[in-house]
């Protein structure tokens, strides 16, 4: 018998018996995570045939959130340090993007440049940046580097509102960058083998190309050598340290990841939202993503996805449940006890409060309790 | 002369409120090691209560102040309580994150409250001022000195000479040995958390004073006490008063002069000038001018 068959006949009837290390951590170690990826993949795929134009821009925000998910993920789940700067390297990328490959307008530059070039320099610039910062914030760690961010985020928005050749300036903004790949313009109305698809469902299907890809790289990531460093950083840094592990290096490298994940989940974020204003990358924004993360689960990949539907889709169903309350109004200024908005950010709230108190491990732990009820199904253990 | 001394005036006004919201910060910071972003909500819950018991109820101003602050104690112990109580024993980076979960609902709250009007806390200074030689000085800057001063120098006195001081300084060292020694230690986290609440109350309205108001969007400014304690000391009362009142002074001397003399950087320059500290503070002086380093081991 090969090894191959021996591990084969090992495994037969014990899904969970691994006979090798390498085969514990494939990226899909279980035949039933490879079908359930399969499944909600395709499933995603067939989104823009099924969803309204509406709908499909709510689906493709849930996609650019992913992918900041995954990014602060890996700085704030992984390697264990708050970040709330998440916003300004996202608005970093955003305007990298647009100045790139936007438009030129009297007040702001644009280069109208290939997606191939705006996209990479949309997640290297932050990236750049997130690395030069990264030693001041190597430094320090938990609460501190969550000042530090929070600092650096509200120095970066001063820079945006004031470098108005970029932004557009304060409350008035500019038009987010083209998507244009090797002259196909994807943000189009398009007939794709007789499926009529909307420009903002084409547009869905790059972004969910794009998560994709990250997706994987993020997952391996975590799976190496340095993802295992960022784990034994979270965990104990000092342990870490005298285990060889190069503290700073690890850091930094963290950060830089994650602002290369930010920029581009903000150049794609901006082409969704259409005009945005400087004031958009703020400290609610980095809130938003952390909640994402929080929600989601920390240190996972399907996670922020899960987060990241469930930070959208929220005020999508609040909307929607309160035309059904009469104490709620459905539009700004009214007498009634609280608007819409009031209640989304409540309840917003409330999710962060409930998730940290209750679940600690998110959505995903929620998933992983039925997942075993079942398993164990009839024992309770 | 004529500008640079109401300028620093304004700047120990302002650092002073500063100083007062880092103190919440801080006593929070030592009974559990958590820093309390939902502060700024509390904040401007102080002016709104101010302002309801001065205009709804018709208390007296000072009367009206200091229910406020009971008010703004009894929510700080109450959030306490529901969301922070459980979180116990677990990552301080968890209880951050409900604080931030805190401030958003209150922040909500407060807008709901407030409403789109600018909200005035009904005070006796107004834009009163008398001069000296040739400068003039508002009453209402000199209110925030003497105020914020005596309020953090209570609470200090409090915390050093009295006997629920001692446990919470106890508690704060070490939550075990002084749970062994029969100090009641989450009713001292509710009491940390009432005693920062109340002066966050007592701070959002001295800022409502004058000519300011408070609009929701006010509660902003409340994250310049971040830059304020670290550049003071995660926790150290003394750092907090010493960086709030420098902090202040920056910032209102940016004013002044940056339009004049550095006017490439752009308007509004002042409300980032804190955070410009706060990062210099980070690279040169990472546990702030009087804050205890940070001992770690395996």
């Amino acid at each position: 018998m090969t090894a191959r068959q021996t591990q084969r006949a090992l495994t037969r009837g014990r899904p969970l018996l691994y006979a090798a290390y390498r085969q514990e951590q494939a990226i899909w170690n279980t035949t039933t995570k490879k079908v359930v990826t399969l499944l909600l993949f395709t499933i995603a795929l067939s989104l823009p045939i099924f969803l309204n134009r509406d709908l499909m821009g709510v689906a493709s925000l849930v996609v650019v959130y992913a992918i900041g998910g995954i990014g602060l993920n890996i700085i704030s789940g992984y390697a264990g340090q708050i970040s709330l700067g998440h916003a300004f390297f996202m608005g970093m990328g955003a305007y990298t993007a647009a100045v790139i490959g936007g438009v030129s307008t009297n007040l702001v530059r644009g280069y109208e440049l290939d997606l191939l070039i705006w996209l990479p320099l949309a997640g290297l610039v932050p990236a750049v940046i997130g690395w030069l910062i990264a030693p001041l914030a190597a430094r320090v760690r938990g609460l501190y580097l969550a000042i530090l961010t929070l600092g650096i985020l509200f120095i970066g928005e001063h820079v945006f509102k004031e470098a108005t050749w970029m932004s557009g300036g304060s409350g008035i903004g500019r038009a987010p960058t083209t998507v244009v790949l090797l002259g196909f313009d994807i943000f189009q109305r398009r007939t794709i083998v007789g499926l009529d698809i909307s420009a903002i469902g084409m547009f869905y299907l790059f972004s969910l190309l794009i998560l994709v890809v990250l997706g994987i790289l993020a997952r391996n990531l975590a799976r190496s050598r340095q993802g295992r460093a960022f784990a034994a950083v979270r965990d104990r840094d000092i342990a870490a340290e005298i285990m060889g592990v190069p503290l700073m290096q690890t850091k930094r490298l963290a950060f830089t990841i994650s602002s290369f994940y930010a920029g581009i989940a903000g150049a794609l974020l901006t082409v969704v939202l259409g005009f945005t204003t400087p004031e958009r990358w703020n400290l609610l924004l980095s809130i938003d993503f952390l909640a994402v993360v929080l929600i989601g689960g920390v240190a996972t990949i399907s996670g922020p996805i899960a987060g990241a539907m469930f930070v959208v889709l929220l005020p999508r169903l609040i909307e929607w449940g309160a035309r059904e309350l009469p104490f709620i109004s459905t539009t700004v200024g009214s007498n009634q006890f609280l608007n819409v908005f009031q209640l989304q950010r409540i309840l917003f709230g409330a999710m962060i409060v409930l998730f940290l108190v209750l679940e600690p491990r998110g959505l995903y732990g929620i998933w992983i309790r039925v997942r075993n009820y079942f398993k164990a199904w009839p024992f309770s253990y | 002369m004529e500008i640079l001394l109401p300028s620093i005036i304004r700047g120990l006004a302002i650092g002073s409120t500063y100083a007062l919201i880092a103190v919440g910060f801080v006593i929070i910071y030592r009974a559990t090691q958590v820093i309390n972003f939902a502060q700024p909500a509390l904040m401007i819950l102080g002016a709104y209560f101010t302002s309801w018991f001065v205009f709804r109820i018709g208390f007296p101003f000072p009367i009206a102040v200091l229910a406020a602050m009971v008010v703004l104690a009894a929510i700080g112990a109450t959030t306490e309580r529901i969301a922070l109580r459980p979180l116990v024993g677990r990552p301080v980076f968890s209880a951050a994150m409900v604080t931030v979960g805190v401030f958003i609902i209150l922040t909500v709250v407060a807008s709901r409250l407030i409403g789109p009007d600018i909200l005035t806390v009904g005070d006796p200074w107004q834009l009163n001022r008398f001069s000296v030689g040739s400068i003039v000085i508002f009453e209402v800057d000199l209110a925030k000195i003497v105020l914020s001063l005596s309020a953090i120098a209570i609470v200090g006195g409090l915390l050093q000479y009295s006997r629920i001081g001692l446990a919470m300084r106890a508690t704060s060292l070490d939550q075990e040995t002084a749970l062994a020694q029969g100090i009641p230690v989450g009713r001292m986290f509710s009491l940390a958390w009432a005693l920062s609440a109340a002066l966050a109350g007592l701070a959002g309205m001295l800022i409502g004073t004058g000519a300011g108001g408070i609009e929701s969007t006010t509660a902003l400014i409340a994250l310049k006490a971040l830059p304020v304690i670290i550049l003071g000391g995660l926790d150290s009362i003394k750092g907090s008063v010493v960086a709030g009142l420098m902090i202040g002074v920056a910032e209102s001397l940016t004013r002044s002069y940056q339009p004049e003399y550095a006017s490439f950087l752009g308007a509004n320059v002042d409300i980032i000038v804190p955070y410009l500290i706060l990062v210099l503070a980070l690279m040169v002086r990472p546990y702030g001018l009087f804050g205890t380093k940070e001992v770690t081991r395996v």
